[in-house]
């Protein structure tokens, strides 16, 4: 009995020694895909939802890296419909200037100079959600918004004091890139107005603003903005902003440009404000560009 | 009997099944470019590798975006526009080490030549390297030149002065047994 149970065991152990040098020989021609295998999942975070931190005339949920800052000229010019003699809106031009500050990869903090209305604004920017995969699943970005501008034009006729120059506006930004070439965006926006032009005018204001932008090649993409003013003051004139723009993205530079019925820069001015009827054709042309610098480099060292 | 048992267990486990297989502990690849205008440099530590001592078989994975720069808008530029990150996420290698002596002890000289793939396009390549061994690890570097047209990887003439046809691709791998 003893010795059955040896040679059971000795052709046991020499049978799986065998079997199992033959099926590593057949795995060791295929050492890479079994290496494949053992690859850990890697925070996989979508990048390049959006070419630039402006879609056109409002924000995307995109931050720049820590430690850059980003130099942003924008011009608004005439409208088309002014004609040949201001030769179709380039004679009068509004422009804002700005600069902006990621102090951390989530953090922006920005400000600017409006020539339209001469209004000074400033803005912080978080993005507390990262659209991503991989050791995570999160499929939509999200990004607060917060701004806030001061009218400083000359007004004679009115008692200004610097309570009534201020507006504010907020937006929780929301998006996803759906494919390499496509994303959308949502923005529910809420616009307050210290000073409206007339005592039944509502000083807030609720707007849902959507957008999207089409990859057309690597570099360069199609962009739709369009803010739907929720509860808008009857009759006042004022329409919905819409905008529709073309991205070019060259290394550190992202040149937008766009059409739109607007001619303020900020999000207290376009959304409430904005009195162009795109339809009728009293279009903006317009572009925003972009300079990023590096002013702090992570790891030093490399 | 119980003697017999154990000592065919152990000849089970302890010997190896085939050659001697070591695996990462620790990897790091980088690349440089170099450019008129630009130093690029990026690392990255999202890399395994495996290592057949025997037949001096190695393999290794290097995930795309776990590549660092410095700049953030140039990492976003790298797997966006240059790697197609999402459509290619990984850069593999599968080839020989050539030339060096498992027994020797203190850094040699040795050669590795295989398959590069990288951006879904694959490459007959041979780099040269050295080979350390040190108790039970093994210390592997290997610079590999990378030409970017041979894997499809095209720069816009706009950016011709910032990035070079050709990057270095340093790999430095510590393995051990098992």
């Amino acid at each position: 009995m003893k010795i059955l149970k040896v040679v059971i065991l000795v052709l046991a152990t020499v049978f799986l020694k065998v079997f199992g040098q033959t099926s590593s020989l057949m795995a060791q021609d295929s050492l890479l895909e079994q290496l494949q295998q053992d690859v850990d999942p890697i925070e996989n975070i979508v990048l390049g939802t959006f070419k630039g931190t402006r879609l056109i005339n409002g924000h995307t949920v995109m931050i720049r890296g820590a430690g850059n800052l980003d130099f942003m000229i924008s011009h608004r010019f005439g409208r088309l419909n002014s004609g040949a003699y201001n030769f179709f809106g380039l004679d009068e031009a509004n422009i804002r200037l700005g600069l902006e500050y990621a102090f951390t990869d989530r953090l922006t903090v920005g400000f600017g100079r409006n020539s339209f209305q001469k209004v000074y604004d400033g803005f912080a920017k978080y993005n507390f959600l990262r659209q991503q995969s991989g050791v995570r699943n999160i499929p939509v970005s999200m990004t607060w918004y917060s701004s806030m501008a001061v009218n400083t034009f000359k007004r004679p006729e009115l008692p200004l004091n610097f309570q009534r120059r201020l507006s504010f506006a907020h937006q929780i930004l929301i998006s996803r890139k759906f494919s390499k070439c496509v994303s959308l965006q949502l923005m529910p926006s809420y616009v307050h107005q210290n000073l409206v032009p007339t005592k039944e005018d509502k000083n807030d204001l609720i707007a849902l603003g959507v957008g999207g932008s089409l990859k057309l090649t690597k570099r360069t993409s199609l962009n739709l903005e369009y803010y739907y003013r929720v509860n808008p003051n009857e009759d006042d004139g004022l329409y919905d902003v819409f905008a529709i723009g073309f991205d070019i993205e060259t290394g550190g530079h992202v040149f937008q440009l766009h059409l739109t019925n607007a001619q303020a820069m900020t999000e207290t001015g376009f959304i409430p404000g904005t009195s162009g009827n795109f339809w009728d054709g009293d279009i903006h042309f317009g572009f925003n560009i972009s300079r990023s610098f590096q002013l702090k480099e992570k790891n030093k060292s490399w | 009997m119980k003697a017999y048992l154990i000592a065919l267990m152990l000849w089970l486990i302890a010997s190896p099944l085939w050659g001697q297989s070591f695996r990462t502990v620790s990897s790091e690849v980088s690349f440089f470019s170099s450019a008129p205008l630009e130093d690029i440099k990026a690392n990255n530590e999202e890399v395994i590798g495996v290592f057949n001592a025997d037949k001096g078989a190695i393999a290794f994975v290097v995930q795309i975006k776990g590549f660092q720069f410095a700049k953030s808008l140039m990492q976003e530029h790298f797997n966006e526009n240059f790697m197609e990150s999402e459509k290619y996420p990984r850069a593999t290698f599968e080839g020989k080490v050539l030339d060096y002596n498992l027994t020797e002890s203190g850094e040699q000289q040795a050669r590795v030549e295989g398959t590069m793939t990288i951006h879904g396009e694959s490459q007959e390549m041979e780099a040269t390297g050295t080979f350390e061994k040190r108790a039970d690890e093994i210390i592997m570097k290997a610079v590999f030149p990378i030409a970017l047209e041979d894997y499809n990887i095209s720069i816009p003439k706009i950016l011709f002065q910032k990035i070079a046809e050709e990057v270095e691709v340093t790999v430095h791998f510590k393995f051990k047994e098992g």
